[in-house]
């Protein structure tokens, strides 16, 4: 990405005059740099750009696609196996389905369970971080341990395991995948509580007889918000991804369920000559996390200032 | 240092007592039916009730939880209800190659992941850094099993160069035993025709699978580069005459490496973990394959004898970084 | 009188920064001999750091960019250098030494493998440093450089030497390494050493015992020496001549006992003022008012002019012209004839 530090920053400039008026103002003012560096930073703009296309996809891919009735389950024989045409750009499967209206419909399906696994983790992973870290004692030390563990058991195999016990759908995969997912965070988060609990404004705070919890929620929690919403936004990529890791070894969401993984792994055993019902789902999916990579990493560079170089 | 392995693998029991306590809860909080699955789906009452008192699944957690671990003490992994077979036995058939095959993309992400971080922190900036960063993310964002068919696709289906999956053709017989991974035994036996069908068949899967920790290894060794050619002892080699070149390959890599150590022993219990779906792609008889299996059927002692040695093998790995770190960095002392 | 072994000339150098450019190096004047020890002297951020760096070609550009002077070595011009000649001359010809010895030592490797790393680099440009012949085997070579290894730190007094070589930096104490961080720079036996404030990060005591060691390497290796320091102290001990920076110039510079004893910049009167003494009272010690000059958009003409009490509005049009007071005593200042006549006592 772009050094920023090297451009003779503009914003720079403009801070002086604002510098002491409301604390309020300078996290604006905070905001409003980030997002200047971000927009110098080519590859964030591509990520971003993709992340917004892959979003549309999720919310009018249905409606948009070529052939809605595939989506639901039609099946069209005789068409099998056609390759790429303007009538069907990635080509038909083994019913006869168009496949980039699978691929589009599939869209939805990988965005909601990785936006979902995230959102469960990163909440389940706040509160316990946070617990552990603002209160410590026995408390800190069960979580932590518990954290541990989690981390040590093999992520995928957990999962797998989970989600079949669970049975097969969309909503059992979520929270499968986020039963293993939350260590990170929380770890994540109590180093940070942990750090902010020493600082002076929460000292001060405690001073004036704030509520412990109060402190917490108003003073500590807000502070932490940009190494959690960075965490965030890397691992949306690879939650897609371990969604579709699941769907590949035939664990998760079943058919006529159009997901990418799942697409994938029945239509492997069409190749090489049917190429093409492999190779788009795949495309598919290392465009949406490609994207929320390059999105996370440009949000890293310019949230975390540890990791500016 | 002896001392401090010594107490390291001693902390391990209450890791490991953990571990099964917590894999025997979820196994046991789950819903779904493991007797009756293994039972088949024409089976009445009693003859799954009878299969349940057979595996002793008919007693209350606790006393399965006991039977288990005194088990686990003497080195007794259960039994598979569905096949009925020794879970350990079958964990030491499938374990080499899962191994094998984790070493061999761990060598290669290593081998090249830690000169490319170097010359892309030297290059910064410029050109070859830049793609070199975007082709690590992307790496990062490719998912193992796509790779693996595409590679599959091109170099087995399209070019014919490579064989399809598997781990030697099945008209062949393994080299002796010894270590369990083909190529080394190959090469123990003076085999080279073995030896080489079994590179072969490893290149394919072990590439998938090397690709996404070669390209963290090359950032994690990119960034830390970058911190240790602002230290002050880098500009007094080149003062007293030291060539670029040495002082990069010889005094900044080694300390700059210590730092991607660890991101390279958590890869190695990330890949342990992750093999399922690259030994899915190629038939890889490993123990992802294996603990699919078992997944699928929900008979959960294999499960939970994988996790276990996973878990255990990716504990080890972090000792073993632990202790090269130590051997890198002389001010680490061992206490 | 001997050819000069450094003569910089008129040297410009700009940093480009977030802010802009900086002007740092405006027109540096400075010759060192054989068996002269240079005192540079100035504030920090005076550039006098950037005068050492340059002369061992350490100064990457960007973002630095010179444009102007130049740097001559035994009658070559350095800017003008090849990287592959600088990297020979480095070590061999000009070896360098750093103000902090806990950091300049690279802490994962002993000792000895630096110092005969060093060696056998300074070996390979120029065969005599190891005493071997061209042709020596590569076994011979690593042999001699670790005997050449233990001999140097031998001779920058540590004790047991090589026995020492098998040690780790952090196994040294502050002032030791600081004795290995010399016999490394010494080993390819240099002709010009710079040393960057080396004893600014020691106790006062090892602070004089690493400059008579400094002493003790001129007289026997005939070396010319720059000692960047920002002590007057440091200067008066050890070196023969002394030059005083400001902002980018070389203010002053002469013989050290004549620039000392008789100041004639008002910005060296005023240094000197500016160090305590046992006659001074309590509360009567003289603070120079104002700060260094913003070198982004510097002080046109003299840039002391704003903070000197002598300002005049010809001080302010153009950069004063260095005047010759005494034999070789400069000084570049305008009022420099005039002060000649008052007296400072």
């Amino acid at each position: 990405m772009s050094e920023p530090s090297k451009q003779v920053s503009p914003m720079g400039v403009a801070a002086d005059p604002m510098e002491d008026i409301a604390v309020e103002s300078a996290r604006r003012l905070a905001w409003r740099r980030a997002v200047f560096r971000f927009r110098q930073s080519s590859l964030s703009m591509l990520g971003l750009a993709m992340v917004l296309a892959v979003l549309f996809v999720a919310v009018f891919g249905s409606a948009l696609a070529p052939f809605p009735e595939h989506i639901a389950g039609g099946v069209d024989t005789g068409n099998r196996f056609m390759p790429p045409s303007l009538a069907h750009p990635f080509g038909t499967n083994e019913l006869g389905q168009d496949v980039l209206s699978l691929v589009m419909a599939g869209t939805r399906v990988s965005v909601l369970a990785g936006l979902g696994i995230v959102l469960i983790a990163t909440v389940l992973g706040t509160v316990i971080g946070a617990v552990a870290g603002f209160f410590g004692g026995w408390l800190d030390e069960v979580l932590m341990r518990i954290s541990d563990l989690q981390l040590t058991i093999p992520g995928l195999i957990f999962a797998m395991a989970v989600a079949a016990a669970l049975g097969a759908g969309l909503f059992n995969m979520v929270i499968a995948i986020s039963l293993g997912w939350w260590p990170g965070f929380a770890r994540l988060v109590r180093g940070e509580v942990l750090a902010k609990r020493e600082e002076t404004f929460v000292v001060a705070a405690y001073a004036i007889g704030a509520h412990p919890l109060r402190i917490l929620f108003r003073h500590i929690l807000p502070n932490i918000i940009s190494p959690v919403i960075v965490k965030m936004s890397l691992d949306i990529g690879f939650a897609i991804l371990t969604v579709a890791s699941l769907g590949f070894v035939g664990i998760g969401v079943r058919p006529p369920t159009p997901e990418w993984g799942t697409l994938l792994s029945i239509s492997r055993s069409y190749m090489p000559d049917f190429w093409w019902t492999a190779v788009f789902p795949g495309l598919a999916m290392f465009f949406a996390i490609f994207g929320f990579n390059l999105l996370g990493d440009g949000l890293r560079d310019v949230l975390d200032p540890r990791a500016r170089r | 240092m002896l001392r401090f392995i010594i107490r390291r693998i001693i902390m391990l029991i209450p890791v490991l007592f953990g571990l099964t306590v917590m894999m025997f809860i979820i196994a046991r909080l789950l819903p779904g039916d493991p007797v009756a699955l293994a039972a088949g789906p024409n089976a009445t009452h009693e003859e799954i009730a009878a299969l349940a008192a057979e595996f002793g699944m008919d007693q209350p957690m606790i006393v399965q939880y006991w039977t288990y671990a005194s088990g686990l003490l003497q080195g007794d992994f259960g039994v598979s209800i569905f096949t009925r077979r020794p879970v350990l036995t079958d964990i030491l058939t499938y374990l080499p190659a899962t191994l094998e095959l984790v070493f061999a993309a761990m060598a290669l992400s290593i081998a090249l992941g830690i000169p490319l971080g170097l010359m892309t922190a030297v290059y910064r900036n410029r050109w070859p850094d830049y793609l070199a960063r975007v082709l690590a993310l992307a790496s990062i964002s490719m998912p193992r099993f796509f790779l693996g068919l595409l590679l599959q696709l091109c170099f087995a289906m399209w070019l014919m160069t490579f064989p399809l999956g598997g781990r030697f053709p099945i008209i062949y017989e393994y080299p002796p035993f010894v270590t369990g991974f083909l190529t080394l035994d190959a090469l123990i036996a003076g085999d080279l025709e073995s030896f080489w069908l079994a590179c072969r068949h490893l290149a394919l899967p072990a590439i998938a699978m090397s690709l996404s920790p070669l390209a963290t290894i090359m950032r994690m060794m990119r960034a830390s580069t970058i911190e240790v050619l602002q230290h002050d002892y880098v500009t007094t080699a080149r003062a007293v005459g030291l060539s670029q070149r040495r002082i990069v390959f010889k005094y900044v890599a080694k300390n700059a490496v210590s730092a991607t150590l660890t991101v390279i022993g958590l890869y190695f219990g990330w890949l342990l973990g992750g093999t399922v779906l690259v030994e899915t792609v190629f038939d890889w008889p490993g123990l992802g394959l294996y603990a699919t299996q078992a997944i699928v059927a929900q008979d959960f002692m294999p499960v939970i004898g994988v996790a276990l040695v996973i878990g255990l093998l990716f504990v080890l790995s972090n000792l073993v970084i632990d202790v090269l770190y130590g051997v890198i960095n002389p001010k680490v002392r061992y206490a | 009188m001997s050819n000069p072994l450094l003569k910089i000339r008129n040297l410009h150098l700009s940093m480009h920064s977030f802010d802009g450019k900086a002007h740092v190096l405006n027109g540096i004047n400075l010759e060192v001999k054989r068996n002269e020890i240079w005192g540079l002297v100035g504030e920090t951020g005076c550039g006098k750091s950037l005068t050492g760096l340059s002369v061992s070609g350490l100064v990457s550009s960007p973002p630095a960019e010179y444009h102007g002077g130049e740097i001559l070595f035994d009658g070559e011009d350095l800017l003008g250098c090849h990287e592959q000649r600088l990297l020979a001359l480095r070590g061999n010809k000009i070896g360098m030494i750093f103000q902090d010895p806990t950091t300049n030592l690279n802490p994962v490797f002993t000792i000895g493998t630096q110092l005969v790393d060093v060696a056998l680099a300074a070996g390979a440009s120029d065969p005599q440093v190891l005493g071997l012949t061209v042709g020596a085997s590569g076994r011979a070579r690593r042999r001699a450089a670790r005997a050449l290894a233990g001999d140097m730190l031998d001779k920058v007094g540590i004790p047991n030497a090589r026995a020492r070589l098998d040690d780790y930096p952090h196994q040294f104490s502050g002032g030791m390494r600081q004795r290995v961080l010399i016999a490394m720079a010494l080993i390819g036996r240099p002709d010009l050493l710079i040393a960057d404030e080396p004893t600014t990060a020691l106790d006062v005591s090892v602070q004089a015992q690493i400059l008579d060691l400094l002493r003790q390497m001129v007289d026997e290796f005939r070396m010319g020496v720059i000692l960047i320091t920002h002590n007057l102290g440091v200067v008066a001990q050890t070196c023969s001549h002394v030059a005083v920076m400001y902002a980018g110039n070389v203010v002053e510079s002469g013989p050290v006992r004549r620039v000392l004893e008789q100041p004639a910049h008002p910005y060296t009167r005023a240094l000197m003022r500016a160090i305590p003494t046992r006659d001074v009272k309590r509360g009567a010690l003289f603070g120079l008012a104002g700060s260094v000059p913003n070198l982004l958009s510097p002080p046109t003409g003299c840039r002391f002019a704003p903070r000197c009490a002598l300002a005049s509005p010809a001080c302010h049009s153009a950069l004063p012209a260095d005047r010759e007071v005494a034999p070789d005593h400069k000084v570049a200042c305008v009022h420099v004839s005039a002060m000649k006549e008052t007296s400072y006592a």
